[in-house]
This record gives C-alpha cells, sequence and structure tokens, in this order.
C-alpha cells in the first residue's frame, strides 16, 4: 500500500511538471467544447432553395411562401427557367430546385391533381433525403390547408376525418442540438486521457529504459499498475467535472441526474478504457505505435458509438459487435443520466456490463505485464 | 570476502535469441563482498547476463542462483536484496534529486524518515546538497552517475549489478566513481559490474573474460596477467580473444 | 548528394521495418472506409417507440400497425399507464410515445376529429425532429387514404430526382472526407512524431552535426512519407470506386496531383508542428487534436458549414481541409475541370508554402 503511494507521488509529480499537460487538460476541453459542440449540429436551417415558378398563379405562390416562412429553407432565388436554377446548382449555391409547372393551379382545379419536381444535390446523401422530408412534409402540409379550404364537405360524414397530431418534445423542448453534443464531447475527453494518456506515459517509461529500474525492484505488478493508472483515473474525473461546469455555464446544458451516479459510471467507464491503455501499452515498443494502435480503435469505437449517428441505424451485426464498445456503453450512459435524469434502476445493466468488461481488461493487462521478459 | 558459500552461483547459463546464441554455457562463482568484474567488447554478452542475474529476463536454461535465491522461481526475493543501475543510468530527469532517492527508497520499502535522513548524509557525502532540489536533466553526466550508483545502493543490497557504469565519462570522473564502489565493498556489498575499459578490470578483485558468448577466462587480474605473460589486462584480452577467434576458426 | 541519398534510405528503413504501425497507417483508413461505407448511417431505422392505446379500437390498431411497417420504428413496449412514459424513456431504447386518446374511432365518427399524441425524446434534437415529421407524416396518410375512399381529395404530387448521386449514396460523402482526413491526420501526425522522436532520442543532434542540410533533414524526413501516403490515397479511391461504386468522372491525373499537394500540404504542416516541440507526445496530441476534430468538424465532411455560427464558418474558411474536399468532389462527382476549382487549388497552394516557410524559420531558430 505505501509503494503504491510512493508510486502515486513520482507519477504526479511527473504529469505537472511536464509544462504541456496542464494545457492539454484545460485548454483541450475548452476548445474541443466550443468549437466541436457549436460545429456539430445535424439541424437542418437554411437549405438553399431555388424556386422555378413557371405557373406564378395565387396557389403556386401561395406554395412558395409556405417556402419561405418555413425554418429550413431559405429561398436563394427566383426564376422562370430552370436553367437559372441548374447553374446556380453547379456553383454550390442551391441545394433545392422547386418546379412548378405552367398549369399547376389549372390542372388540380380541373383534375384535382397536380405534380411539382423537386430537384436535389444529393451529393450529401443524407442533407438531400432530411431536406426531401422536410419538402414533402410542407407540400403535405399545404395539400391538407387547400382541402379543406376548397373542398367543404360536411362534418360528420365521411371523408371529412382528420387527426390532429400533437407532437411534444421531452427533455429539450427547444431542440437544441447542442444539448446532445456537449455529453458526447465529455465522453470522448475522458476517453482521451485514459486510453492515450496513460497508455503512452507507460510506453514512455519503456522507450526512456526508466522502466528496467522499477522491474528491478521487488514491486508488485499490482502496484505498479494501480501506481501508473491512478492518477489518469483522477485526471479523467476532473476533466469530467471541469467540462460538466462549462458545459453548464456556456451551454447551459440541463443535469438533470445525479452526479454521484454520473461520476460512479465515469469511475468504472474508466477501468475499461485505462485497462485498455495498459494492454496496448504492452504491445507497443515505441510510443509511435502505441499511438497508432489507440488511433485505430478510438476511431472504430467511436465511430460506432452512437457520437454523430445513432446506433440504432447500424446493421444488427454491427449493434451486435457494439457490445464490445465501451464507448458506446458510456455514450448511452453519460446521455441518459444528464439529460433524462435516469437512475441507477434504469442502467443497472450497462453499469454491470461495464464493470465486468474493465475487471477483465485490467486483469489482461496486468497479466500481460512482465518484469521478467 | 567469504569464500565458502558463493553469493551468486551459476552452472551452465544459456540465453539463445533465436538462433543466437548470447550467452554460451556460462559457469561461474561470485563471493560475498568481492568485486567481480565482467569484461568483454561490445556484443559479447555482458549485458544479456548481467539482466539475466538481476532479474529482468529469463536465461534460456542453467542453474543460476542469487543471494540464496533460485532464479526461476524466487525473483521477487532476489529483487528484494540487489541493487542495479543500467547503462542509461535509469534516474528521472524530470524528477529532482530528492525526488528520485525518495522514491526508489520508498518502493524498496524504507521509512519515510529514514529516506529523508539517509538522503542528507548521502548529499553531504557526494557534496551535492546544494543542489538537492535540481532536476536530474540539468546536472552534469558524471553526477548522473554516481547518483544512479547511490540510488543502486540505498537500500543496502547484498549485491549490486552495475552494466557498463563508466560509459561516457571522462577518466577523473571514473576514478572517483570506483571510489565509491570501493566503498561499497568495504561496507559488504558484493559488486559485480561488467564494462569494455580493460583498465578498470585491474580495479576488481576477480575478473571474467567473454568473448562471443563464453568465458574464456576468470581468475584475478594478476593472476592473469602473470599467466598471460603480458603487461596489463588490455594485452590479456588482445591475447585471448585474438586466440579465441583463431580457434573457432580453425574448428 | 550522396549523403542525401543515404538518409532518404534510412527514413524508408524506419518506416517500412515497423510492420505493425505500417499495417495500421493502412489499416485505418480502410475501417474507416468500411464503417462509414457499410456500418454507419443516418437513415432512420429500428427507432424504438412505445405506444399507450386508450383505445384499443380498429383504427388505432390499423395506424400503429402502419407505423410499425413503416420499417422506421420499432415496437419496444406497450404501456398501460401515464406513469411508465418516464420510465420508458429513461431505459433510453425508446426515443417516441404515442398516445391515443380514449374512445379514438368513436370520437372520429361522432366529431370528425381525433387526436394523437406523440411525444419524442428530444435529447437528440435532429432525431426528434425526423420521428416527428415521419410519424406524422404516416398518421396523415392514413387519413388521407381512409378519406379518399369517398371522394377523391386535391393531390399535389411531389416529384423527386437525386441529382450527381441518384441513390444517396452516402459514399459521394464520405469518401473525399475520409481522404482529406486521413492524408493529413497521418501526414502531420508522422512527420511531427518522427521529428519530435529524434529529438526526444537525442538522434536529431547527431543529424544537426551532419553536413546534411537542414533543408535536406527536413525534405529526406519527408519523401518516404509521400511515397506512403499517396499510396494510402489511391487505396482509398479504388476502394472508394470498387466498393462503393463512387465515380471518377473528371480527369484523374488532376485529382492524383491535387492528392500530391494535398500530401504536401499536410506534410510540411506535420513539420512545423514537430518544430515547435520536443515531446513526441505532445506532437502526437497537437497534431491529433488540434487537426484531427477541426477536419472532421469544420470542413464540412459530416457536418454541414451552413449551419454553423457565423465565428465557426469564418474559421471552417482557414481550414485547408475543406478545399480539398471541394476539389475532390467536383473532379470525382461533377466532371469539372481544372478551371472550376483553380481557386481552391491557389489557396493549398498558399497554405502549403506558408508552412514550410514558417517551419523553415522555426527550425533555423532552434538551431542557434
Amino acid at each position: 500500500m505505501r509503494t503504491i503511494l510512493f508510486v502515486l507521488q513520482k507519477e504526479f509529480l511527473q504529469i505537472f511538471r511536464n509544462r504541456m499537460m496542464l494545457p492539454i487538460i484545460f485548454v483541450l476541453p475548452l476548445v474541443q467544447m466550443l468549437i466541436l459542440v457549436n460545429a456539430a449540429t445535424m439541424e437542418m436551417k437554411n437549405l438553399n432553395i431555388f424556386v422555378v415558378d413557371c405557373d406564378y398563379s395565387t396557389t403556386s405562390r401561395q406554395l412558395v411562401g409556405k417556402f419561405a416562412a418555413s425554418p429550413f429553407f431559405r429561398i436563394t432565388g427566383r426564376s422562370t427557367t430552370l436553367s437559372d436554377a441548374e447553374s446556380s446548382m453547379k456553383r454550390g449555391k442551391t441545394d433545392i430546385i422547386l418546379k412548378i409547372p405552367s398549369n399547376f393551379e389549372k390542372r388540380l382545379v380541373k383534375e384535382n391533381r397536380a405534380e411539382i419536381q423537386f430537384l436535389i444535390n444529393a451529393i450529401n446523401g443524407t442533407v438531400a433525403g432530411i431536406g426531401y422530408a422536410y419538402a414533402a412534409s410542407i407540400t403535405n402540409g399545404f395539400n391538407r390547408e387547400i382541402i379543406s379550404e376548397w373542398q367543404t364537405i360536411p362534418t360528420g360524414t365521411i371523408g371529412a376525418q382528420n387527426i390532429q397530431v400533437k407532437p411534444s418534445f421531452w427533455y429539450n423542448p427547444e431542440l437544441n442540438y447542442k444539448v446532445f453534443m456537449v455529453p458526447a464531447v465529455l465522453a470522448i475527453l475522458v476517453t482521451i486521457i485514459g486510453a492515450f494518456l496513460s497508455g503512452l506515459n507507460i510506453v514512455r517509461e519503456k522507450e526512456i529504459g526508466t522502466i528496467e529500474q522499477i522491474n528491478v525492484t521487488p514491486i508488485r505488478k499490482y502496484q505498479f499498475v494501480i501506481g501508473k493508472l491512478t492518477p489518469f483515473l483522477i485526471i479523467a474525473l476532473l476533466e469530467l467535472g471541469f467540462g460538466l461546469t462549462l458545459g453548464k455555464l456556456v451551454f447551459d446544458i440541463p443535469i438533470t441526474g445525479s452526479l454521484v451516479l454520473l461520476f460512479f459510471t465515469a469511475a468504472i467507464y474508466l477501468s475499461v478504457v485505462l485497462g485498455f491503455g495498459l494492454l496496448v501499452s504492452t504491445m507497443a515498443k515505441t510510443q509511435q505505435q502505441a499511438i497508432f494502435i489507440n488511433y485505430f480503435f478510438m476511431i472504430v469505437f467511436m465511430m460506432m458509438s452512437g457520437l454523430f449517428t445513432s446506433t440504432e441505424s447500424m446493421p444488427d451485426w454491427a449493434q451486435r459487435l457494439n457490445v464490445l464498445n465501451p464507448i458506446a456503453y458510456f455514450m448511452r450512459l453519460v446521455r441518459t443520466i444528464l439529460l433524462k435524469g435516469s437512475g441507477i434502476s434504469d442502467i443497472y445493466r450497462d453499469v454491470i456490463s461495464l464493470a465486468i468488461y474493465g475487471v477483465a481488461m485490467l486483469s489482461l493487462a496486468t497479466w500481460r505485464y512482465r518484469k521478467t521478459v | 570476502m567469504n569464500h565458502s558459500t558463493p553469493i551468486i552461483r551459476v552452472r551452465n547459463l544459456v540465453k539463445k535469441f533465436g538462433d543466437f546464441i548470447a550467452n554460451d554455457s556460462l559457469t561461474f562463482d561470485v563471493f560475498s563482498g568481492e568485486i567481480f568484474g565482467f569484461l568483454g567488447a561490445n556484443g559479447a554478452g555482458k549485458t544479456t547476463a548481467i539482466r539475466i542475474l538481476s532479474g529482468l529476463s529469463k536465461p534460456t536454461s542453467g542453474e543460476i542462483s542469487v543471494a540464496g535465491f533460485d532464479i526461476y522461481h524466487q525473483t521477487e526475493q532476489i529483487k528484494r536484496s540487489i541493487g542495479y543501475m543500467s547503462q542509461k543510468f535509469s534516474l528521472y530527469e524530470d524528477l529532482t534529486i530528492t525526488e528520485n532517492i525518495h522514491f526508489y527508497g520508498g518502493i524498496y520499502g524504507l521509512k519515510r524518515k529514514e529516506i529523508k535522513a539517509q538522503t542528507t548524509i548521502l548529499l553531504e557525502k557526494l557534496g551535492m546538497n546544494d543542489y538537492k532540489n535540481q532536476l536530474i536533466r540539468d546536472l552534469p553526466l558524471g553526477w548522473q552517475q554516481k547518483l544512479a550508483f547511490s540510488v543502486a545502493i540505498f537500500h543496502n543490497p547484498k549485491i549490486v549489478f552495475l552494466d557498463e557504469p563508466t560509459s561516457g565519462v571522462d577518466p577523473i570522473t571514473r576514478r572517483q566513481f570506483w571510489n565509491l564502489i570501493y566503498e561499497a565493498a568495504h561496507d559488504g556489498i558484493t559488486v559485480f559490474v561488467t564494462t569494455h575499459y580493460m583498465d578498470e578490470a585491474e580495479y576488481c578483485d576477480r575478473v571474467s573474460m567473454m568473448v562471443d558468448g563464453r568465458i574464456i577466462a576468470l581468475d584475478s587480474p594478476e593472476k592473469l596477467v602473470r599467466t598471460n605473460g603480458v603487461a596489463n589486462m588490455n594485452e590479456v584480452f588482445l591475447k585471448l580473444a585474438r586466440s579465441s577467434t583463431l580457434e573457432v576458426q580453425a574448428t | 548528394m550522396n549523403r542525401f541519398g543515404g538518409f532518404v534510405r534510412k527514413e524508408f528503413h524506419h518506416i517500412f521495418r515497423d510492420k505493425q504501425t505500417l499495417l495500421i497507417l493502412f489499416g485505418i483508413p480502410i475501417a474507416q472506409m468500411l464503417i462509414f461505407g457499410f456500418v454507419i448511417s443516418n437513415e432512420i431505422r429500428n427507432v424504438g417507440i412505445a405506444v399507450f392505446d386508450q383505445s384499443h379500437d380498429e383504427v388505432t390498431l390499423k395506424i400503429t400497425e402502419k407505423i410499425l411497417s413503416s420499417g422506421y420504428f420499432l415496437l419496444e413496449y406497450d404501456i398501460h399507464n401515464p406513469n411508465e412514459i418516464a420510465k420508458a424513456f429513461r431505459g433510453g431504447k425508446v426515443k417516441e410515445v404515442i398516445i391515443f386518446e380514449g374512445e379514438f374511432a368513436k370520437n372520429l365518427e361522432k366529431t370528425g376529429t381525433a387526436s394523437v399524441q406523440i411525444i419524442a425524446d428530444a435529447s437528440d434534437a435532429n432525431l426528434a425532429n425526423l420521428i416527428t415529421i415521419y410519424t406524422t407524416g404516416i398518421i396523415q396518410d392514413y387519413v388521407s387514404k381512409s378519406n379518399s375512399q369517398s371522394s377523391p381529395p386535391m393531390q399535389i404530387i411531389p416529384k423527386v430526382r437525386m441529382l450527381y448521386n441518384e441513390q444517396m449514396k452516402s459514399a459521394f460523402m464520405f469518401v473525399p472526407g475520409i481522404m482529406a482526413l486521413i492524408l493529413v491526420m497521418i501526414s502531420a501526425q508522422m512527420t511531427a512524431i518522427s521529428i519530435a522522436r529524434e529529438k526526444e532520442m537525442r538522434t536529431m543532434e547527431v543529424l544537426l552535426v551532419s553536413p546534411l542540410k537542414p533543408i535536406q533533414i527536413i525534405v529526406g524526413k519527408v519523401v518516404p512519407y509521400v511515397a506512403l501516403l499517396f499510396t494510402n490515397a489511391v487505396t482509398i479511391l479504388l476502394l472508394g470506386f470498387f466498393v462503393f461504386g463512387v465515380p471518377l468522372h473528371g480527369s484523374v491525373v488532376l485529382l492524383l496531383a491535387e492528392c500530391i499537394l494535398y500530401i504536401l500540404l499536410a506534410l510540411s504542416l506535420g513539420i512545423l508542428i514537430s518544430s515547435i516541440t520536443d515531446n513526441q507526445l505532445v506532437a502526437m496530441i497537437m497534431s491529433a487534436f488540434a487537426l484531427m476534430l477541426p477536419v472532421i468538424l469544420l470542413s464540412g465532411f459530416i457536418f454541414p458549414i451552413e449551419n454553423m455560427p457565423k465565428i465557426l464558418q469564418w474559421l471552417c474558411q482557414m481550414m485547408p481541409p475543406k478545399y480539398f474536399i471541394i476539389i475532390v468532389k467536383n473532379i470525382m462527382l461533377k466532371n469539372t475541370g481544372f478551371l472550376y476549382v483553380w481557386k481552391e487549388t491557389l489557396v493549398l497552394c498558399g497554405f502549403t508554402a506558408l508552412f514550410i516557410l514558417l517551419s523553415v524559420k522555426k527550425f533555423k531558430i532552434r538551431l542557434e
């Protein structure tokens, strides 16, 4: 036990004497928080729409008006010729072209149906899909409006049925996308410190040669491991706290759940991540190798964790693989505790899985670490 | 010097790296309190052997006991009784003298008060008291070397293993360093030192000479010089090394 | 020149002997491509919902079935009382709760209206928005279909054509993005780390004392990486073409030339970073997090630039990857020639020159 304290003391001394370490611990989260959270919005606003209205009737103008009034779209141009719209799109100034044919209103009145055309820049398939969903939604809304205006069908008869849909949004009524990203950023920060810094630290000693001096002492493996990893556990948790404070101050994120629970799950999560960093350090001979191995897994796990895209839309086999992805667990946990106030009874399954994973990882890594080569 | 039971006992130590034989059936004894030199050119296998004896590396085969403990099954007990100084003088460059001593002292189980007291005595002796809060990286190489040695014996081990402790250091500092070694031996610590400087061989009680992983000579420096009819250890080495390679070529 | 050749050869050895790192260098872009291509997607599917049907009549059951058969949603629970709603959300699997009022069909018959409440978990605001729109759409569709049995209503039929990317393949977005990301990250990281490593291991001093000029040292370090990264870029393009069907409408030569330019840019950035710090760890963190996140986020790769706050949009203009992505997309997807991309190419050249200039200056200072 005393031995562990001696190791801890040395580690902390070294960490804080490293002039670059403090800026990394404090500046990094600040920068990440500000940039990441502000930039990472999938919110569709101001999709550029170019209107080619060949009809210019009351109805067509009303329809266009609906698009103009919508916060999702921004009308960047109007014309009666398609080629104007197309060159605007080629230049990158337009995302969607709305083409209303010249007999739009007439056909609607006479034949009860008329077509309009959307030409969408689908290079970004996601944006295209979402943009179309909004456009169709606005069109359908307008459609219903004119039906009720023009076709007066007495109520009570079949055919005048109308189902009112009332949406409401819980946990984030203002639909602030940032609220979703802040917990994600926190999860990433904690992960970086846990995996990279701790693992690299050990490989560094390997590279310099001081690890031999340690291996030659009677220190037990578990004492070494605990002494080496605990500082980063503490720093990571501090980081979490710092990040949370920033998140609250700058973005006013809700903190609905128990902070104690949050830090508790963070500590368990860190056991997996630290174990992983240690495992990598037993496999890498140089810091460069360690960096790239860590990188590889970080990237794969992060992408599949639900950071930017939801895990449910992944194919089933990928979702099953995610059982091994610690970041996926933590991402879920952070978001659900902070934003929805989930308690231990809601999340115990994830927590237990992480705990088992952590013990397994740490044991494996410690076993792999050899004092005698 | 106690000649009855050797404090290090090596019988047929073999270390192979794949097909390459780094240590080829080494057999020797080291007695308590002596300064034992392990000589040889670079690449002869000295570092490999010393790392095995200090428990850093596992031998391929052979019977080895250090300080009465078996190297295979009692490695951790051995570590309590030995000290080690590597070629790189592995002290932490970004820690101060005091912090380094404090750390290693603690790892070896010394109490804080004891560490403090011993540190003061040591620094006074070395004349470094005014620099006790200096980072290692800011000290001259000769000081780093002396400190590395002092840290290696801080916990009063029975044996201290020194791997090329004087490489890269000027002759005067080397002389001063050997004074420290003498002092340690005088206090009863067995010193096992590897070196490729043949003149340092003269400072040892007994030396063994390694060429290509094998021991080709083992005796006190005076006896070796006399039996080979040359002027000094350097010439002993040249004579024996050359003939040993000729032997190999002949077979 | 001979000295220089020897130096370059040493650098090649360094890289190619480290098989582990090499494997990963090629593995990362391939893994990313595969994940982007086959794993992650922005499509709405399997979104967990819960239904609180206080009516259980023919209409509500029909509507529920319609919703569930859309492929977007998955029924996780049936809710029987309002207290269960919050719990369902907190469990994390349910993203939307649909509540049918009691006596739904009866109300519809008698008064002509009935209401459905949709509660969406808005912690993921975008998802919430979308699923609400989709659900509403499905319900409205039900309404118009059941109404149309009586008299045909007016129908405005939207037709859609997806341009440049008919099948809305996400590969069109991510292949250029991954190229931009990987190339810059690996170039910058590797050079930064490699140089920092020499400094840390003190072998840099040996180099500096040798007759090699500083510029030769820098160029020598960089050359093997150009080869490596170029191979990487080609791998990504080939994968994109053969596995994901990303077309190559424009000039291959132009594309490859732009790639080389971009690689040089990234490498000189790496050198710049390494000239700032002695520590490998710091070099790595700086290049990774000063580069990776901005590249991913601010280059328009995943998140559209237009949606960001003005300050960030301005910052985006300073991100070289943004320009590279535009160039690649234009050449590959729109078959535009050099005339359309000369502006961006100029910007890239400018950045490269800037980085090289700065590094040479800093390098010289360090020597004194």
